[in-house]
């Protein structure tokens, strides 16, 4: 069942990246960048699943006496979750200076900007 | 839940994953690949669950397929005229 | 046709490290040493019912004094970056809208107190089920979001959002620094006492420290979403 989760990451990551190399409007170059953000988040919390154990919440399902014997890893959850909103911070970022190039030239094809090659 | 059920279900899902990811890069319109990329991250979040992370489950469903997605539309009705490949 | 190419070659390489990370993956059997001290501990040291929730209030709690530091950085470049100098000349060509519907006003009113109260919720009981600060947080900035969509036109107050923002910020890093003169270290919620487990008045300071995270969080959102909607043009 994570090897399922592992591969679909991976695949996610790949097809990321992919998109993120060959297009040209920088709109679709940051879509792309976000279905990349979501595999890595998927790659790691997938990690720390374990076969037969549950959540680590414990309440009477998990009484406190056996929650070491019960529960997954859950660390790998706590970086995660601090992931996924530092990755909505830099996607805010990236489309306002998508939104002010689109200002100064009027197109949002990146091989026109070429005001940094010799 | 038992062990055929949830690896059916998470089969299912990656399935739809990547096909949703294959619709983002190869669609002609911006605005169909970011509504593809919106359901990649629900999709994502209902695997957190079967993951038995419910905390990201509910951190992806509000920020990645909620919020992101506001995000580009807000953008794309602003840059009006660029946005066409 | 070159850079089709090379980009291919490129992707044959992650792949094939990939498949090597995924052959020589065993799965644990049993929590790492890490997870063992964390399971057994923050149950009777803590009071703390979510384990998730308690690693990152206060086990870890460096990592989210970074966290919100790079959200603040990222909130107020946008703020800098979108800040257009001609405000007055060009709030004279706005465009008339027609209003909105009577559906969509009172929905809105009717649905904004809700899910102002559902985020509340959301983050004050962190510590007891799936939830915490940075959801409700969210949740928070979804609602100014419901209202930008009702009224394009309208416009937050950017000081009562930079107030709250700020506010929030400083009682964080002072609760936090109070961990480290009354109790073990930063950020440590023993400062308070840790109550009966499984009330909502439990867990020492947790509860306390993640509920102005959660305000800070949607803040920030808020003021984002604020400065982008502000640029509309005719």
């Amino acid at each position: 069942m994570d090897w399922i989760a592992m591969a679909t990451g991976f695949i996610l990551i790949l097809m990321g990246l992919y998109g993120a190399l060959t297009n040209r409007n920088i709109l679709r170059m940051i879509v792309s960048f976000t279905v990349a953000n979501t595999g890595v988040n998927l790659v790691l919390v997938a990690v720390g699943y374990m076969h037969g154990r549950t959540a680590p919440i414990l309440d009477q399902a998990v009484p406190v006496a056996d929650a070491a014997r019960r529960i997954i890893d859950p660390v790998p959850q706590a970086l995660v979750l601090t992931a996924i909103v530092i990755g909505l911070g830099i996607t805010a970022m990236m489309l306002t200076y998508a939104y002010k190039l689109y200002e100064e030239k009027g197109t949002l094809d990146i091989s026109k900007f070429r005001d940094l090659k010799w | 839940m038992s062990h055929t059920v949830l690896l059916t279900l998470s089969l299912l899902l990656a399935v739809a994953m990547i096909g949703a990811a294959w619709i983002t890069i190869s669609v002609h319109r911006v605005a169909t690949a970011m509504l593809a990329a919106g359901l990649v991250s629900l999709f994502a979040s209902v695997m957190f669950l079967l993951l038995a992370a419910p905390d990201v489950a509910m951190t992806e469903a509000a920020i990645g397929s909620g919020l992101t997605t506001f995000l580009f539309f807000f953008v794309l009705g602003r840059v009006r005229g660029g946005s066409d490949d | 046709m070159i850079r089709n190419f090379a980009v291919f070659l490129l992707l044959l390489g992650l792949a094939a490290i990939f498949m090597h990370l995924m052959q020589g993956y065993i799965p644990a059997t049993g929590l790492n040493q890490t997870a063992q001290y964390y399971a057994e501990h923050a149950a009777q040291d803590l009071g703390a019912a979510n384990i998730v929730t308690a690693i990152i209030v206060t086990y870890r709690g460096l990592d989210t004094l970074g966290e919100v530091t790079v959200l603040f950085l990222a909130s107020t470049i946008i703020g800098m970056v979108l800040a257009h100098g001609s405000n007055k000349h060009r709030r004279a060509l706005q465009r008339k809208l027609p209003p909105s519907g009577e559906l969509l006003t009172t929905g809105s009113r009717l649905l904004t107190p809700l899910i102002l109260l559902f985020g509340a919720y959301v983050f004050l009981n962190g510590h007891l089920t799936p939830g915490g600060g940075f959801q409700g947080g969210a949740i928070l900035a979804s609602a100014a979001l419901l209202l930008l969509l009702t009224d394009p036109l309208r416009r937050f107050s950017h000081r009562l959002i930079a107030v709250v923002e700020s506010i929030s910020g400083l009682v964080f890093v002072g609760l936090g620094v109070l961990g480290l003169l009354l109790a073990g270290g930063f950020l440590d919620s023993r400062i308070l006492p840790a109550g009966d487990f499984g009330t909502l008045f439990s867990a020492g300071a947790i509860p306390l420290i993640y509920s102005f995270v959660g305000l800070k969080v949607g803040a920030e959102f808020t003021s984002m979403l604020a400065h982008l909607a502000e640029t509309e043009r005719s």
